[in-house]
């Protein structure tokens, strides 16, 4: 049975492609395999992110729309085996995602792949709705940041109503909360909400706390997940929180600034 | 907590200020939600009725819904002017 998961947030700009891009990369290394497809229709980027944005040529549109097949749309990733991209159609708007063609395709990869990983759009309209109604779980990324954890709050409460797991009854969406772009020296300092604030406000599963990091634009620039950056603290958060969305128990890291120098030792104690 | 910390904490503590904020927004929100939909219109007709007689602003009337397990409560405030 594939499971279907949607990385989602409300808010845009916040890490969901970063992360589809990453989770993904991140479970078809582990040998399981795994299709990415981007939802957000018009403003296509998972492509670019996975450097694959000059193979596209059918998208996830021109599939509902019959006007391919999957297999001729399907991008096999460079990186790794086991990994597929379904891209975004550039031209069309969020419109075009009609529910039943979602679910034929849905239905079509659910043969093949063992997990689906869905790319939402910002925002809570048709295009995010999409993206989570067929979801199994979600990874709900969020921010250190007032309007940031707000819309993630939002978005729960759209899984917990109008997905179709909410509509038919059945065991809800299973929610993970993925906080990202942390930075550990401002919520020492109270500057910036800490992991506690944020796991108190949004009562969510904890899935990893991604670091802020400059690993992530290099990776972004050349095309390549960070999570392959193996070195990386990101990329590292990435591995851990793969992990643990398959079962493991995993220690989390970089959550505390890294204690250096003789100066704050001595103050800190 | 340490020397530093005090000054550190006194100049920026902020977060506590946005999680305060963000804990009185989002149960507002998750009350709102769990409403049903026909809830804002009733409260349009309520009002419109009430105005017919005593001229109150759109904020003198509230309309909530508890649920208590088996039965629901639909709770009217209505706060006419002096
Ligand atoms: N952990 C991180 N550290 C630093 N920058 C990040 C991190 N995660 C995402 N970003 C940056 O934030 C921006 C938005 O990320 P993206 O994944 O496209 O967000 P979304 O898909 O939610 O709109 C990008 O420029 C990306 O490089
Ligand atoms: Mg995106």
């Amino acid at each position: 049975m594939a499971k279907i998961i949607v990385i989602t947030s409300g808010k845009g700009g916040v890490g969901k492609t970063t992360t589809s891009a990453s989770v993904s990369t991140g479970l078809a290394k582990r040998g399981h395999k795994t299709v990415v497809i981007d939802f957000d229709v018009g403003l296509r980027n998972l492509d670019l992110i996975m450097n694959c944005e000059r193979r596209v040529v059918y998208d996830f549109v021109n599939v509902i729309n019959e006007e391919a097949t999957l297999n001729q749309a399907l991008i096999k990733d460079k990186h790794v085996d086991d990994l597929f991209i379904l891209p975004a159609s550039q031209t069309r708007d969020k419109d075009a995602l009609t529910q039943q063609g979602v679910e034929r395709v849905l239905n079509e990869l659910a043969e093949r792949f063992e997990y689906i990983i869905c790319d939402s759009p910002a925002g809570i309209e048709h295009g995010a709705q999409m993206a989570l109604y067929y979801a199994d779980e979600a990874i709900i990324v969020t921010n250190p940041e007032v309007s940031s954890v707000r819309d993630s709050d939002r978005i729960l409460g759209i899984l917990q109503s109008k997905s179709r797991r909410a509509e038919m009854g059945l065991d809800p969406v299973k929610e993970h909360l993925l906080l990202s772009r942390y930075n550990p020296a401002r919520a020492e300092t109270g500057e910036m909400l800490c992991v506690e604030d944020v796991k108190d406000i949004l009562a969510i599963k904890l899935l990893g706390v991604i670091p802020e990091s400059q690993t992530v634009l290099s990776a972004s620039n050349q095309g390549v997940p960070v999570i392959l950056d193996e070195v990386s603290d990101a990329g590292q958060a990435y591995q851990d929180a793969v992990d643990r969305l398959l079962g493991e128990e995993r220690e989390h890291r970089f959550l505390e600034v890294e204690k250096k120098g003789f100066f704050k030792r001595m103050f800190r104690g | 907590m340490s020397f530093l910390d005090y000054f550190k904490t006194k100049k920026t503590n902020t977060a506590s200020i946005a999680k305060e904020r963000l804990q009185i927004i989002v149960a507002h929100e998750r009350t709102k939600r769990d409403q049903p939909d026909y809830l804002p219109q009733l409260q349009q007709e309520i009002l419109d009725v009430i105005r017919k007689y005593v001229p109150i602003d759109q904020d003198q009337v509230q309309v909530q819904l508890d649920n208590n397990g088996n039965c629901s409560v639909l709770e009217l405030n209505v706060t006419l002017p002096d």
